[in-house]
């Protein structure tokens, strides 16, 4: 019944629904897992243990808690303007979900293997900032609008660096296509041809996802109570969704830009399939991000904004010339 | 298509409300800003939310009776108020005290002072935020608490001294469980230094924000840490030793520039001088009475008056007892540091940004249940 | 150049930090899973005071004489008590305490001239209107008889 469905569809459109419905799912799942794995990783560094009743190792929390959060009241302000305020959340969280479908998993896991693929995944994570600006203004909020403010100038100022460092990579690869990029690391991987581009990379890709230390516009900031302030129940949720869905693609594309995508250490697979490699080593990365998370305080704003432009800027401007010179004269 | 406002465009100072209930103003303190963008041109604090009213209830109780409001008005530093009080109406009645009580309760004030200062170092750091020294810091001070419990019965509002000494005698458990903390915490130092201290982060959030200039201090009255980190080196266990201090060896760290870096840094240093009287005094413990058993059931001292500062957490706090010969105080009045301490906020603030009013605020230290009495 | 030395100045000082976190993170848990395990009270713990049971008479000491009712300084106390005969003293038939004011200061323990009272150790109290916050210590003393 199946084989005649993809006949009548076409084995392309087929291929595609497939995909939509996979990463429907493995975002949701991977949310959960990634807010259990915060939760956990938070209270040992805490040393406490983090949740640990519901479900063997506290696992089934997070399915409870969002539960409760769909079981919430959806209030809308008053005078909040009505048709930004619900579509601020959907605008964050459907971006993040294209990304998806060009993320190299391994050599036939790849839903669309487009020949732009990292274009296409910076161009539709820019839409993220127009919805954090809706969400701000549609509230009516004096303190909700200055969180979203600052938010937009924070990842308008750290996209700057994060892009030109993965130019970096695609001057060394001369394509676009991620599928190509990892392929090219079989024998060595990247971080350690571009040590300094992948480490403003990941600085970059935390700002982008306004994770500490530079989590002002996110909620628990001192004075303004960031930018989803008033929102409740499963718009909070789907706000708390598409930050963690974006953290994942954000270390998956460092993955396979830097870290060698579905190859283990100098091509020896080890016997382990290439999607196992690829998920172990963003679910590394992404712990390495709540690591951090959990250590500094956070920069105040206008460090922040001196830091992007006075030091990210500069170190990746040189680090692409070098890469050009270096290409040029081998 | 929306209107457009016929109204000429006027500019006005922004006023914006650091409410009572804030997660960071440690207490029930209202700071009334005027911003222009981000900058505080005007800050105004306003108290009162937190009165109490332990002055007028001591006119009403009598001495002995008033022992567990002293330990509430500043409720981090419980036992050196109670201490103090104990103190100021010991020298108005004229009440001996022997020497072994004296030792028991400079140890638990010293204690009692590190327990304060790590509360402050975690909540700090979490109000700039990073969340987890103040777990660490937690963890330690739970050791004290454990501690202070075993011996007085409480953990936060102990009223443990009584005139003429303390309320239980200490055990060999205390001392020894007294010198496991005191090595426990010397070991915490490196991991706060590398956590914290050295954290460019920090240093960045703290250095330069909020000086406060020594002419200002001492116009406006501050005293503690925030006086030291600004270079006077005022502490009353060395002007004015009372106690058994004077018999103890330790140094009153000082800042230089009287920014919060520095203010952080003598406070750091001030649990470690802590640590070196407690465990000076444990070397000298002598045995003997731990209460003088001739004290009148109920205390009546004779008519006068009495001034008694000494040192608690924050800076100097004094007790000012007017007795008129009964056996209820005719008038107490409690000067507490944190009100001198918030007065130079009005000053410090203006020009700086509002993130760094959080900053300043945290590191002034001020218990405002003290401020409000 | 100070550029570059704050820079990796900066950078040492975050490694730094974070290996401090990760040796925390590994190490086990110092805290009381609390309701699968119970703290002990400390000795001298200060819970609400009852009514001492000494051995010789198999029951309380209190003669009522008010001493505590009067050092008390929120008022908590009620005590009365009831003479045998015209020439024996005082033994207390009532003793109330109104513990959502107390504020386990001790001073009635301190000053009782038959030492009768004593410090419970009881901290996990509940009820559902104020006045189950007052305790009455002499039907206390005969639940514990048992």
């Amino acid at each position: 019944m199946w084989q005649a469905l993809g006949n009548m569809l076409g084995a392309d459109l087929s291929r595609l629904l497939l995909g939509l419905v996979i990463i429907l799912a493995f975002s949701q799942l991977n949310a959960l897992f990634l807010v259990w794995l915060e939760r956990k990783v938070a209270g040992h560094i805490q040393l406490r243990p983090g949740p640990k009743e519901v479900g063997p190792f506290g696992l089934l929390q997070t399915i409870v808690d969002g539960i409760k959060l769909v079981g919430k009241e959806l209030i809308t302000p008053r005078l909040a303007d009505r048709k930004l305020f619900v579509l601020a959340p959907v605008l964050v969280f459907m971006p993040v979900l294209v990304g998806f479908m060009v993320l190299p998993f391994s050599p036939g896991l790849i839903i669309r293997d487009m020949n732009v693929g990292l274009l296409l995944i910076f161009a539709f994570s820019t839409f993220s900032v127009l919805a954090i600006l809706a969400g701000g203004w549609a509230s009516n909020n004096k303190y909700a609008l200055l969180g979203a403010i600052r938010s937009v100038a924070q990842n308008v100022a750290y996209e700057i660096p994060l892009l030109l460092s993965v130019m970096a990579v695609v001057l060394t690869v001369n394509s676009l296509r991620l599928s190509d990029i990892v392929s090219a690391q079989h024998r060595v991987w990247f971080f350690m041809l571009q040590p300094v581009a992948a480490l403003i990379y990941l600085i970059c890709a935390t700002a982008e996802t306004n994770r500490a230390p530079f989590d002002i516009p996110e909620a628990e900031s001192e004075l303004v109570a960031g930018f989803h302030t008033e929102y409740s129940g499963m718009r909070f949720g789907l706000f708390f969704l598409a930050e963690y869905t974006n953290m994942f693609v954000v270390c998956a594309v460092a993955t396979a830009l830097f870290f060698g995508g579905w190859y283990g250490p100098f091509g020896f697979q080890l016997g382990i399939p290439g999607v196992v490699w690829f998920l172990l080593k963003t679910y590394f990365l992404l712990f390495v991000i709540m690591w951090v998370r959990w250590t500094f305080p956070r920069l105040r704003f206008d460090q922040l904004m001196n830091f992007s432009w006075k030091v990210m800027i500069p170190l990746s401007l040189a680090n692409l010339v070098v890469t050009a010179a270096v290409i040029k004269l081998i | 298509m929306a209107k457009l406002n016929d109204e000429a465009v006027s500019e006005r100072l922004y006023s914006l409300n650091l409410g009572p209930q804030h997660p960071s103003t440690h207490g029930v303190l209202r700071v009334l800003l005027k911003l222009d963008g981000e900058y505080i041109v005007e800050a105004d604090p306003i108290i009162g939310y937190g009165h109490r009213g332990h002055e007028k209830m001591a006119e009403s109780r009598t001495y002995e009776q008033f022992m567990p409001n002293s330990s509430r008005i500043d409720y981090l530093s419980g036992l050196i108020y109670n201490h103090g009080y104990t103190l100021a109406v010991e020298k108005l009645a004229g009440i001996e005290v022997p020497e072994r009580a004296k030792y028991i309760r400079v140890i638990c004030a010293e204690l009692n002072r590190i327990s304060s200062h790590l509360l402050w170092f975690g909540t700090y750091v979490m109000d700039l935020g990073g969340f987890t020294p103040f777990l660490y810091a937690f963890d330690d001070r739970e050791m004290i608490l454990d501690i202070l419990d075993r011996v007085t019965g409480s953990r936060l509002t102990y009223s443990y001294c009584r005139f003429g000494g303390v309320n239980r005698d200490i055990d060999a458990e205390f001392v020894s469980m007294t010198r496991a903390f005191v090595k426990r915490l010397r070991s915490r130092w490196s991991d706060y230094h590398n956590l914290v201290t050295k954290n460019v982060i920090f240093i960045n959030r703290t250095r330069n924000v909020g000086v406060i200039k020594p002419e200002l201090a001492r116009l406006f009255g501050v005293t503690g840490p925030n006086l030291r980190g600004s270079g006077i080196g005022f502490d009353m266990r060395k002007i004015e030793p009372y106690e058994v201090y004077d018999r103890f060896q330790f140094d009153i760290p000082t800042g230089n520039n009287g920014d919060a870096l520095d203010r952080y840094n003598v406070r750091l240093e001030e649990m470690e001088q802590s640590c070196r009287i407690i465990e000076q005094a444990l070397d000298q413990l002598p045995d003997g009475l731990y209460r003088n058993e001739h004290v009148p059931f109920k205390v009546k001292p004779p008519k006068g008056e009495v001034y008694f500062s000494f040192e608690s957490a924050r800076g100097l706090t004094a007790y000012y007892l007017v007795s008129d010969g009964s056996s209820t105080p005719y008038r107490l009045h409690v000067r507490v540091p944190s009100f001198g301490n918030l007065q130079v906020l009005t000053d410090v603030l203006t020009g700086t940004m509002v993130a760094d009013a959080i900053s300043i605020l945290g590191s002034i230290d001020i218990v405002v249940p003290e401020v409000d009495r | 150049m100070g550029y570059w030395s704050e820079m990796l100045e900066g950078g040492w000082s975050v490694v730094e930090g974070m290996r401090v976190t990760v040796r925390r993170l590994v190490q086990p848990v110092v805290t009381v899973q609390y309701p699968r395990k119970h703290l002990q009270p400390s000795p001298a713990y200060r819970g609400h005071t009852e009514l001492k049971r000494f051995a010789e008479t198999e029951t309380h000491a209190c003669i009522a004489c008010g001493t505590c009712q009067r050092r008390c300084p929120s008022g908590v106390i009620k005590v009365q008590g009831v003479k045998s005969h015209a020439k024996s003293s005082k033994v207390a038939t009532h003793y109330l305490i109104d513990y959502t004011r107390c504020s386990l200061c001790g001073l009635c323990v301190e000053c009782c001239p038959t030492q009768t009272l004593k410090f419970s150790t009881q901290f996990a109290l509940e009820g559902v209107s104020r006045w189950d916050g007052v305790i009455d210590l002499i039907e206390r003393l005969e639940e514990n008889k048992s």
